[in-house]
């Protein structure tokens, strides 16, 4: 019989170990985001199926891994084009998005600009300006109840 | 005025995880060492730079967190979402082979960001974001 405290203890273990667990997908995912998103090899070095690794993922981080990967691909676009000229297409695939409609359709969509208008501004603004943080994620809260992670299917 | 960043300090979950790594990983030396068990207080900090030292704090010990922010804490670390230092080298690359031979988990390998600067970036034992930026002889 096991002890109600103890357990607890051991869930809320487990519960970091989940979460460490998500860290390093998180991570490896950052570290390889010019590469094509490849859940089910993230999934399998994580040791659970595809689908559960996407409901925690969004759990844990507000965001499935789609979403994150996009993010992280257009802030990538962003810093290359604060300090250099880049069209669309040459910076879709030096960030990891091979369909140049879709990534300035995800530039567009998180900058609220399109690059060239991204570029033309920041070149501008350059005198001094070290960097531009992304503007405020319009995202809702992290989903408590698992359900599908929102669709963003097409720059992975 | 003249404001110098004296201390900072990180969260750590397992303080002999964290002595291990910023000790014998990155080399800094222990100016302090006080609590026991998994409750010390660590101050580390690069030798012959006495004016500035990073403090490795047990989080889940004090007492003036709830429960729950307790839980939200260490879910936080755990997730990699709270604590980050920025470290500077002039030899990021000897930073950066330690660190990985180490088996320290890579965030990032050394690259030349568009803005210039060369950096890498790791986790601690705690989950905490590392970042080490290379310093160059002709800026900053």
């Amino acid at each position: 019989m096991c002890h109600p405290a103890w357990r607890q203890a051991l869930i809320a273990e487990q519960r970091l170990l989940d979460f460490a667990r998500l860290r390093r997908v998180r991570d490896r995912i950052d570290r390889e985001y010019a590469r094509p998103l490849d859940v089910e090899a993230l999934a399998r070095d994580a040791g659970m199926p595809p689908g559960q690794l996407a409901r925690r993922f969004l759990d844990a981080y507000g965001q499935s891994p789609y979403a994150f990967v996009t993010e992280r691909r257009i802030e990538h676009a962003m810093a290359l084009l604060r300090h250099g000229d880049h069209g669309p297409a040459e910076l879709g695939r030096a960030v990891g998005c091979p369909s140049t409609a879709v990534f300035v359709a995800r530039f567009t969509e998180s900058a609220g600009m399109p690059p060239a208008e991204y570029r033309r501004r920041a070149a501008a603004e350059a005198s001094g300006l070290p960097w531009w943080p992304l503007p405020p994620r319009r995202r809702s809260a992290p989903s408590r109840i698992g359900e599908a992670p929102a669709s963003t299917a097409g720059l992975a | 005025m003249d404001l110098t960043l004296r201390t900072s300090s990180l969260p750590h979950d397992d303080p002999d995880a964290a002595l291990a790594f910023y000790r014998d990983v990155l080399g800094f030396e222990v100016r302090g060492d006080v609590g026991r068990g998994r409750t010390r207080w660590i101050t580390v900090g690069p030798a012959g730079r006495p004016d500035t030292a990073l403090l490795l704090a047990p989080v889940a010990a004090d007492p003036a967190l709830t429960d729950a922010e307790r839980d939200t804490v260490l879910g936080m670390m755990a997730k990699g979402t709270y604590g980050r230092v920025v470290l500077a080298t002039p030899d990021l690359d000897t930073v950066f082979d330690r660190v990985q031979a180490a088996d320290a988990e890579v965030v990032q390998e050394p690259v030349r960001q568009p803005h210039g600067v060369r950096d890498c970036a790791f986790r601690d034992p705690a989950g905490n974001l590392v970042r080490v930026r290379e310093l160059r002889a002709d800026a900053g």
